[in-house]
């Protein structure tokens, strides 16, 4: 399906207006939906209704210089809410992004690093690409790294970055590694060959780099036999959904959540271990709002024994993001210059107010954005974040 | 007799520098293996040479401006003259362009970042920092009077013991193309971070300007003060009077502690002084738990409100 | 204002590095090259001046593994010319090295200013930013922060200890040892530097002449001898706080 990926590619601001998506944003009846719904629409400047406004009467360019658009951590509330379906957060958005993007004069530092990092060393981090699996030596199961053990595999395990390197992501791994054992599932990882998939590159408005990116791993899953790609990272399912798909990527596609939910029957037997849990979970955009995944995690948490579930005040469709999407997880640094709160900090709060002991996540941003949060604003919870793996894992232990 | 070795010796707003001390401790260790004299060159204030009684003999040229160029053009001149077996020039801010642009006059190796120097069998061989500090090289020079960039810290600093004999030298400048003009000084306002006795240091792994709160706490709670490395200054988290290392302060506290500080040789030159180091960081094999005596390998967001409680346990 | 900067790979050490099987030299299977970090700095620093006053910018750089990708980004980021030195022998020191680039850029004169790295990672017998201006007889100051052009001279801020800076009036041509630029370099978007692969080009130009010969010999090249590593403390984070106190309190330290 080339043929759409071309397609998608042309639209550009210029011709918007003579493309389908372009009619669909002049219906826009100014109502407002959009900034209301945006976690930040208090602060932007120019919030999606106005800039409509704004591209309609040809005055992008003031739009563009505000920079309102790095405040858009691509949570997919406002299209979601849309009365007209305009697909803001999908078309609208990244195009004035990418143009806010190249006419930055001052980009923020951490945003800069992460960018260079990610096309240097293939994440964000900036960590050693050759040190990409070393996670895998602290597995109690083994790993198969296909670059060294090519044969095929029912089970591509695209791990991703904050998963593959950061510590807590790490323990993610450990334990969705544990779970695919424990199912008896022939899987493999692509060790140090594989690069970050390149949402956010594309979300922050780095969309050469996004390209450069998905050229690089459609090449590289063209290399290998494998049945169905698994991945740890929300943003990573969501743009092979989105992204990949019009280019061409037409294996099974799972999110580990979503995987381990169409395997409940067989998982659910194993969970022997009670874990005394007041749990509340927390909806990843990318999952959730983008991509429907409501139920799964919820049905997974549900299934091991001892767990209490419990919902915040928003929830599913209307749970507030994290803050770390569309770049945001590198300008944490730029919000709180301006003055703006943190999301991961107004979201923690309504986490506490449940109750709840654990909040349970399922994007590997959300660990360290939580646990961060609880520093500065948990007070004296005793609250902890934990992947929804995480706990499947833990409840496997006898 | 072996020709003599030579320290250059650098001046700072009326002063010898400390580590123009240490090189001649180390000068003289190496004299003393190859059997030759230590001598120091002085290129300004001739009566700044009273600090210079380490060396067995002073060359003084008292009408060298403090450029780079001035002083490579001395130094050179000097060197082609008198030929030294070898000249070890403080590894500084101060001092590198001097001494890299004399080297080239002189056709010699200018042999960056010293931390060692030794005489083997007549061949001065250099212990060398290289690649950050990463690996380190063993280097020897195929010329006569190679100059070597000896890093601070090498040795502890010679006292000036007697009065040296100075021997006035004359030096022929070309016309200045390179002249100074003023000082610029920090920005005021911060602590002076040479003074205090408590240190907290913050690195990259800091990773935010609010987490710096963190730092000011732990400081808060040992009476201390909160400085930092190069990327943090950078970032404008800190002022620069704040900056620890190679272009910034050389700090001396009894307790230094190194929070998401990788280690590189540039901010731990700065720290020679301290009298007990500690380092947090999550990397096991960073560089900096080799510069510390105490080391914690954990996530600083953990381990620095713990410490900052138990700190305040401790004190009541 | 006529703008020569003169950058030059060095090992990633993100990247482990190893050493060869010989002991001395780096071993290269694994080796990753980036951009001398304050080469970097000098290219900022010259294209801030460009856009301050206007002029040119010519980057000349070694030939080394991936040094196009490098190049076009200069490009992209503001600098007019890429000229690339091609055949020349491998494993140079830093005193070969600047022995080629120096002919190269006195063929490219006239300059206003020649910018280049106060330092770089690998350096071990020079400084090229020295060395370059004795070969090209200009004068020659180091560990820059800023630089202000307009007229015969520069002003030039030159970064001492402790925060201070040492003003300097600087006679031009000349060269400058650049410690970091005024601002922090900037970013390029990798489209940005897409499309300038597709309208410009690389100029190449041949190692001229003869390197010499090293006047250094590398008896050993390793990993540093830990041979103080810290007391590493144990445990929890609050486990270890709590021996990290006790430990401090016995030393008098609280």
């Amino acid at each position: 399906m080339p043929v759409i990926a071309e397609d998608m590619n042309e639209i550009t601001l210029e011709n918007l207006w003579n493309t389908p998506e372009g009619h669909r944003v002049l219906s826009c009846m100014q109502c407002g939906m959009c900034a209301g719904t945006c976690p930040y629409g208090e602060v932007m400047e120019y919030p999606p209704r106005r800039i409509i406004g704004m591209l309609k009467a040809g005055e992008l360019d003031t739009v563009l210089r505000s920079q309102s658009l790095l405040t858009c951590v691509t949570c997919y509330a406002c299209m979601n809410k849309c009365p007209r379906g305009i697909r803001l957060t999908e078309v609208l958005l990244p195009l004035v992004k990418e143009q806010t993007f190249i006419q930055l004069t001052d980009m923020p530092a951490e945003l800069q690093k992460a960018l260079e990092n990610t096309d240097r060393y293939g994440n964000p981090l900036g960590e050693s690409p050759r040190k990409r699996a070393d996670w895998v030596k602290t597995s109690k199961v083994p790993v198969r790294i296909l670059p060294t053990d090519r044969k095929p595999t029912d089970v591509l395990w695209f791990v991703e970055c904050y998963t593959a390197y950061h510590p807590r992501g790490q323990d993610n791994c450990r334990a969705t590694a544990k779970l695919f054992h424990a199912l008896g599932v022939d899987f493999a990882i692509l060790g140090h060959e594989e690069k970050c998939a390149g949402e956010c590159a594309r979300l922050t408005g780095e969309t050469g780099l996004f390209d450069k990116l998905t050229d690089y791993t459609m090449k590289l899953l063209g290399k290998y036999k494998f049945n169905r790609l698994v991945t740890s990272g929300a943003h990573a399912y969501d743009t092979f959904v989105h992204e990949y798909r019009p280019r061409g990527f037409n294996h099974e596609l799972d999110h580990t959540v979503s995987f381990f939910a169409s395997r409940l029957d067989q998982l659910k037997p194993k969970l022997k271990k009670k874990l005394n849990y007041t749990v509340t979970y927390h909806d990843a955009c990318a999952l959730g709002r983008h991509n429907n995944m409501y139920d799964e995690p919820r049905k997974l948490l549900a299934a091991i024994p001892g767990v209490k579930l419990v919902e915040m005040e928003h929830n599913r469709e209307n749970g507030i993001c994290c803050g770390g999407g569309g770049g945001g997880m590198w300008l944490d640094t730029y919000y709180k210059a301006k003055g703006y709160e943190r999301l991961s900090e107004r979201r923690i709060k309504e986490a506490i107010a449940t109750g709840a002991n654990v909040l349970a996540v399922s994007c590997p941003y959300e660990v360290s954005r939580f646990e961060d949060a609880l520093k500065t604003v948990g007070g004296n919870s005793n609250m902890i974040v934990r992947d929804v793996v995480e706990l499947l894992a833990e409840s496997l232990e006898e | 007799m072996a020709s003599n070795i030579w320290v250059l010796a650098e001046t700072w707003r009326g002063q010898v520098t400390e580590t123009t001390l240490e090189l001649l401790t180390l000068g003289r260790e190496v004299a003393g293996q190859s059997g030759s004299q230590l001598e120091a060159v002085l290129l300004g204030d001739k009566s700044l040479a009273a600090s210079l009684g380490a060396a067995d003999n002073v060359l003084c040229a008292a009408n060298v401006e403090p450029t780079p160029e001035a002083v490579a053009a001395a130094l050179a001149q000097l060197v082609k003259e008198r030929q030294p077996q070898a000249v070890l020039v403080p590894w500084t801010n101060l001092s590198m362009d001097a001494g890299a642009l004399a080297a080239a006059q002189l056709n010699v190796p200018f042999v960056n970042g010293c931390k060692d120097l030794k005489s083997d069998a007549g061949t001065l061989v250099a212990q060398c920092v290289v690649y950050g500090g990463k690996l380190e090289a063993a280097v020897s020079a195929t010329t006569a009077s190679t100059l070597f960039g000896v890093l601070p810290g090498s040795r502890s600093a010679a006292s000036p013991g007697n009065a040296p004999t100075v021997t006035d030298v004359a030096v022929t400048l070309p016309e200045a193309k390179v002249k100074f003009t003023k000082y610029l000084e920090p920005e005021a306002g911060g602590v002076d971070i040479t003074q205090q006795d408590v240190l907290i240091a913050v690195g990259r792994g800091i990773q935010t300007q609010d987490n710096m709160e963190l730092a000011n706490d732990l400081a808060a709670a040992l009476g201390g003060a909160v400085c930092g490395s190069r990327p943090v200054i950078d970032q404008g988290w800190l002022p620069l009077s704040c900056q620890v290392g190679k272009s910034g302060m050389q700090v001396k506290p009894k307790l230094y502690i190194m929070l998401g500080i990788s280690g590189a040789p540039e901010h731990i030159e700065g720290i020679k002084g301290a009298q007990v180091v500690v380092a947090v960081n999550t990397d096991a094999a960073a560089p900096v738990f080799n510069a510390s005596h105490y080391g914690i390998n954990a996530d600083l967001f953990e381990v620095v409100p713990a410490l900052t409680e138990a700190v305040k346990a401790k004190k009541g | 204002m006529n703008i020569l900067v003169l950058l030059k790979m060095v090992p990633d050490v993100v990247e482990e590095l190893e050493v060869a099987g010989d002991g001395k030299s780096l071993d290269t299977s694994f080796l990753r090259t980036i951009i001398n970090e304050r080469d970097d700095h000098a290219l900022e620093q010259a294209i801030l001046l460009k856009e301050r006053h206007g002029g040119k910018v010519t980057v000349v750089a070694l030939d080394a593994p991936d040094i196009d990708d490098t190049l076009f980004a200069t490009m992209a980021k503001g600098a007019d010319r890429a000229v690339k030195i091609t055949d020349a022998p491998e494993g140079m020191t830093t005193q070969m090295a600047a022995k080629l680039c120096g002919q190269v850029v006195a063929g490219l004169l006239p300059a206003d200013l020649v910018l280049t790295g106060v330092q770089a990672l690998d350096d071990l017998d020079g400084l090229s930013a020295a060395l370059v201006a004795q070969q090209l007889n200009f004068p020659y100051i180091g560990v820059v922060t800023a630089v202000t052009a307009g007229g015969p001279t520069a002003t030039v801020l030159k970064e001492f200890a402790g925060g201070v800076r040492g003003e300097f009036a600087v006679t031009l041509p000349a060269v400058l040892g650049v410690q970091a630029a005024e601002k922090p370099p900037r970013y390029v978007p990798v489209a940005k530097v897409r499309a300038v692969m597709k309208t410009n080009k690389i100029e190449t130009v041949s190692a001229p002449g003869d390197a010499g010969a090293a006047q250094i010999e590398v008896r050993q090249l390793a990993k540093p001898v830990v041979s103080s590593h810290a007391e590493m403390l144990e445990g929890s984070p609050e486990e270890a706080a709590g021996k990290l106190v006790e430990l401090l309190a016995q030393r008098g330290l609280l």
